[in-house]
């Protein structure tokens, strides 16, 4: 009992770190990828080729003067943050990454948890962080702030339901909820072959969830400033900006275990193959970035209920009779 | 260890619904709704009804109260903080209606077993869910669901009826929300 709560607080530890780092060296990706695509070179000074900028930037971050606007309704205004990085961490409790492996002499599973609802969990985990954005636009007492935190909980709420359609097509295919047996299902054929229209429902839905461009409405910088985050500096903006990034790594992986194979890949070993093909899904996010202009409200929520829910209850619908009929 | 996190969760979600009630600000009483909704999952869990804690999380804390929350900001914002009316009963009445209610319990705890018997494998969990949902309660269950598509269809149409003829933007407020907290006190 005790070792096994001592390796389960191991691996938190060590994908808590991970996942950590990563949204450092994301931050500094997307700044170089995105000079690139814009033909510029991008932060290149600290250290070589740029690599100690996220440690420059958190510092900075971290020595700034810690202010709370005077009409902020102070609690909820300091909560807020929280609640998006734990519901952003949160996920990476039930994502396998590679594998059992034997370690010490023991055998060692590369997830904290294989839960019987393992996708539920994330999908609860990302409505919990709905929250975060909702209460910090509007505890900041700003009226940008506030319309930014209300597009963005309407943008969210309305795109998750397309993410969960798109993801109960590969739940059907794989015949369990849990993200192990889900990765298990796909040793033949990865899911990203058998279930290209969730494939195409989810990679656009997450990039609504994430409130990325082409759908970063709610931080739309010429109509609202910066949106829910107007207020924040320091460290709180710190938090909030952990939270985007881990989710879009998070949407990296969950893309990875639903639609890629998860660690599974010839010849390197499986974890490598996981953290490849996040990276990879991670690029395409900030390629998009760079390529597309950003939507009009009415154009976002018109696409999100008339066409991707449709889509998805069709997907779903389809799947569920192809099911049905190979018995 | 159980009876221990069950304290900890009774004790968050007993003060979550004094909070609802007491809460100056409408938001904060949505998040102290929040409060006793979480805790109420956690306690799912420590029945082993896994299934149901998730849909607890999904449905009332991430849909229900998220909606609760907007209306607040949309409407609360704007009128300034509502007329708190007083709770239309005298205290003497609230509290032999709250001496009823803790009698009532009182009975109903002296009736429970001490424990109850430990879950059948497989108890709670999604497939056994939907086996029963699906098998034992299918009539319940389609009832259940056509009475609120019915209750939806019902909201909309009331919605279009309520609305002015001949204004131009339908659906839109009329002015934006003005502000956050402050504006609301």
């Amino acid at each position: 009992m005790a070792a096994t709560l001592l390796i389960d607080a191991i691996k938190s530890a060590v994908i808590l770190g991970g996942v950590l780092t990563a949204f450092a060296y994301v931050t500094l990706l997307e700044r170089r990828l995105l000079a690139r695509f814009q033909l510029r070179v991008g932060p290149n000074r600290v250290g070589p080729l740029g690599l100690l900028q996220p440690l420059a930037d958190g510092i900075k971050l971290i020595f700034k003067e810690h202010f709370v606007p005077a009409g902020a309704d102070r609690l909820v205004y300091l909560v807020a943050p929280l609640i998006t990085v734990v519901a952003a961490l949160f996920v990476y409790a039930v994502i396998p990454i590679g594998p059992p492996v034997r370690l010490f002499g023991r055998e060692v599973t590369l997830y904290v948890a294989d839960v019987n609802i393992g996708v539920l969990l994330v999908l609860a985990a990302s409505s919990i962080g709905v929250y975060g954005i909702i209460l910090g636009g509007w505890a900041s007492d700003n009226k940008y702030a506030l319309l930014g935190g209300l597009r963005s909980s309407a943008q969210v709420i309305s795109y998750e339901l397309a993410l969960g359609l798109a993801v109960l097509g590969v739940v059907l295919a794989a015949g369990s909820l849990s993200l192990v047996d889900i990765v298990r299902a796909q040793s033949h054929l990865w899911f990203i072959v058998t279930q290209p229209a969730a494939f195409v429902l989810f990679l656009i839905a997450a990039f609504a969830e994430t409130n990325r461009a082409p759908f970063d409405l709610p931080e739309a910088e010429q109509e609202l400033i910066a949106g829910y985050q107007t207020e924040y500096g320091g460290f709180t903006f710190a938090m909030f900006y952990l939270g985007e990034y881990v989710g879009v790594i998070t949407m990296g992986a969950l893309i990875t275990t639903l639609f890629l194979g998860g660690w599974q890949g010839p010849l390197l070993p499986p974890v490598l193959w996981f953290l490849i093909k996040v990276f990879a899904v991670v690029c395409v996010f900030i390629w998009v970035r760079a390529t597309l202009p950003r939507l009009r409200y009415d154009q976002l929520m018109a696409l999100g209920w008339r066409v991707l829910v449709p889509a998805g209850l069709l997907n779903l619908a389809v799947t569920a009779l192809v099911i049905v009929a190979r018995g | 260890m159980e009876a221990v996190l069950f304290g900890i969760t009774a004790v968050l979600a007993l003060a979550g619904g004094v909070g609802v009630v007491a809460a100056r600000q409408p938001v904060h009483s949505a998040l102290a709704l929040l409060l006793v909704l979480l805790s109420l999952a956690v306690d799912y869990l420590l029945l082993a009804a896994q299934f149901i804690a998730a849909l607890q999380v999904i449905v009332y804390a991430g849909a229900i109260v998220v909606l609760f929350v907007f209306i607040i900001m949309l409407l609360h914002t704007r009128s300034g903080e509502g007329p708190r009316a007083g709770a239309g009963l005298p205290r003497a009445g609230a509290g032999v209606l709250c001496g009823l209610f803790g009698l009532a319990l009182l009975a109903l705890a002296a009736g429970v077993r001490e424990t109850a018997p430990p879950p059948a494998p497989g108890f709670g969990t999604i497939q056994d869910v939907g086996r029963a949902l699906f098998g034992r309660y299918l009539l319940p269950f389609e009832a259940a669901s056509a009475l609120l598509l019915i209750g939806m269809v019902g909201a909309v149409a009331l919605g279009k009826r309520l609305r002015p003829a001949g204004d131009p933007s339908p659906g839109r407020p009329q002015a934006p929300p003005a502000g956050g907290p402050a504006r609301a006190r």
